[in-house]
């Protein structure tokens, strides 16, 4: 709570009321205009389906997706594949974050490397990482472990690039006045490069969530014998596009509260509010 | 202990970079006794924050030498308290976490050192922010805040490039006979490097003016004033001033 919060309860304005009562009046109708587009979409689903206005066959339908859910639920299933996918996500994601921020600190530490593999970094980064999914079956077999390396590979180059350049932006300024102090280059980047840049490795992380994501669809596509992504496809290939949209739709939530898990640990790790 | 607490003999340097080679400094000689205020005036770009960051050790000459109470410098000194243009203040700390930055750097960060800190903050009415984080304060105060941060390592010499110049005019010049008083109360060397003719006359008891790149010495003013109790701001107003200011102007040789 800020300063200025604080005078306002002391005494408050009329006209500063009418302001805080437009602006929650304001706040109330995007929460539900947010409600009705959901709602909305899903009602619309449901009837144009049931007056055959569509195919349900190819298009299912909110009703086929909540009976798909529970039978899965009631196989068993469903948490099984939810928890492979997820799994190989997490994994993919911090292998990725973890991984590609080191070699961020490699780099920045040392200027030659960072010269030397800039090429390397470029041409890697322009490459669809997914061209190599079938390198990674050959050498690491089929299974949960060639689709973290999926998730891995596509995540780790924008990784890597995107903490570098946040690294080397760091205030020239603030780095002489920690060198004035007698810091060696260790403290040089722990007491300013980084704690400069949690912003960039956190923007990163986010980045990193949705580009796991695709790492292990993709991953699941090619090889899999679980997994919501095995679902999309086993379900494709049967024409049971039940099972598709279900799997979406799990696979919607599941990413949206992932990031949200993210979201949180910024909050946790940029304590010092920037405005107020 | 040699009476001069800082010798600067015939320093030279040359920047080498792909483009060429830029001479920034040319056989500049100078001292500092313990307890003066000496400024280095020269026009923007003309290698005074060079020289700067040769006597801290951030840099090394191409030529010559430095030596602070008889040692050669070699690298950061602990004798040495340096402060830039803006307070760089780190916006992700807490006052107090920022003004113990330096003794966290050299690894004395023990109890004593600590008090000493919160003494410093009460004496300068930081205290009740030390909690507060930078965005948090004032341009006067966290100028306040940078000062005590430099002051915490307890440095003999300040050098101060181009302190304050990122404040706006009234602002600098109130901040200007702040800090002065904290210095003077300290008892500390300093060498301030600025632009600013007015900035350097009424803070220093000698001025040194600096010819444009490569830096060289022009001339060597000691600056007196009849004054009981010494303020920037007060010297402004002496009647000594202007021909201070008008001697150093016509050796700046300032061209449009």
């Amino acid at each position: 709570m800020s300063m200025s919060d604080r005078r306002e309860h002391a005494a408050i304005s009329s006209e500063r009321a009418e302001y805080l009562k437009r602006m929650k009046i304001r706040r109330n109708a995007i929460i539900a205009a947010r409600v009705i587009i959901l709602v909305l979409f899903f009602a619309v689903w449901e009837i144009a389906a049931n007056l055959k206005l569509i195919d349900p066959f190819l298009t299912s339908q909110p009703s086929r997706v909540v009976r798909t859910l529970t039978n899965l639920y009631n196989e068993g299933d469903l948490f099984r594949h939810i928890g492979v996918t997820c799994l190989e996500t997490v994994a993919g994601f911090l292998a990725g974050t973890v991984l590609g921020t080191g070699i961020a600190i490699l780099l920045w530490w040392s200027d030659f490397a960072c010269r030397v593999l800039e090429p390397y970094l470029v041409v890697l980064n322009s490459l669809p990482k997914i061209a190599l999914g079938p390198i990674f079956i050959i050498w690491i077999g089929p299974g949960p472990s060639a689709i973290i390396v999926m998730a891995l590979a596509i995540s780790l180059i924008v990784t890597i690039l995107e903490v570098l350049n946040g690294f080397l932006s760091a205030d020239p300024e603030k780095i002489k006045l920690v060198q004035s102090f007698g810091a060696s280059r260790l403290q040089v980047f722990t007491k300013v490069v980084l704690p400069a840049n949690i912003g960039s490795v956190i923007n990163a992380l986010k980045v990193n969530v949705g580009l796991s994501w695709v790492g292990v669809i993709v991953g699941e596509f090619l090889v899999s014998r679980a997994g919501l992504g095995y679902l999309i496809v086993y379900g494709g290939q049967v024409f049971q596009l039940d099972l598709v949209m279900t799997s979406v739709i799990i696979l919607a939530a599941a990413a949206a509260i992932m990031y949200q898990c993210v979201v949180w640990i910024e909050k946790k790790l940029v304590k010092n509010p920037r405005i107020y | 202990m040699p009476k001069e607490l800082v010798e600067v003999r015939n320093l030279g340097m040359k920047y080498q970079s792909p483009n060429g080679e830029i001479e920034a400094v040319r056989d500049v000689s100078f001292t500092v006794k313990k307890g003066e205020f000496v400024s280095l005036v020269g026009p923007s770009g003309c290698g005074k924050s060079t020289i700067l960051s040769i006597i801290a050790g951030l840099l090394r000459p191409s030529a010559g030498s430095v030596t602070i109470a008889g040692e050669p410098v070699r690298g950061p000194s602990k004798k040495v308290g340096y402060m830039l243009q803006k307070d760089h203040l780190f916006e992700w700390r807490t006052i107090y976490q920022n003004v113990l930055l330096g003794l966290e750097i050299r690894g004395t960060l023990d109890r004593e050192h600590k008090e000493r800190v919160l003494s410093l903050l009460k004496t300068y009415g930081l205290y009740d922010f030390k909690d507060k984080y930078p965005n948090q304060l004032s341009g006067g105060m966290r100028q306040r805040a940078a000062l005590i941060r430099t002051l915490a390592v307890d440095p003999e010499i300040l050098l101060l490039d181009e302190a304050f110049s990122a404040l706006d005019y009234q602002m600098r010049i109130a901040v200007t006979d702040d800090i002065y008083g904290i210095i003077k109360r300290e008892q500390k060397t300093v060498i301030l490097v600025t632009h600013d003719i007015s900035e350097s006359i009424s803070m220093s008891d000698r001025v040194i003016v600096l010819s444009r790149r490569p830096a060289t010495v022009t001339a060597i003013h000691d600056i007196c004033f009849s004054l009981k109790e010494r303020t920037p701001l007060a010297c402004r107003k002496t009647q000594e001033f202007p021909g201070y200011f008008n001697t150093i102007w016509r050796e700046l040789d300032v061209h449009v």
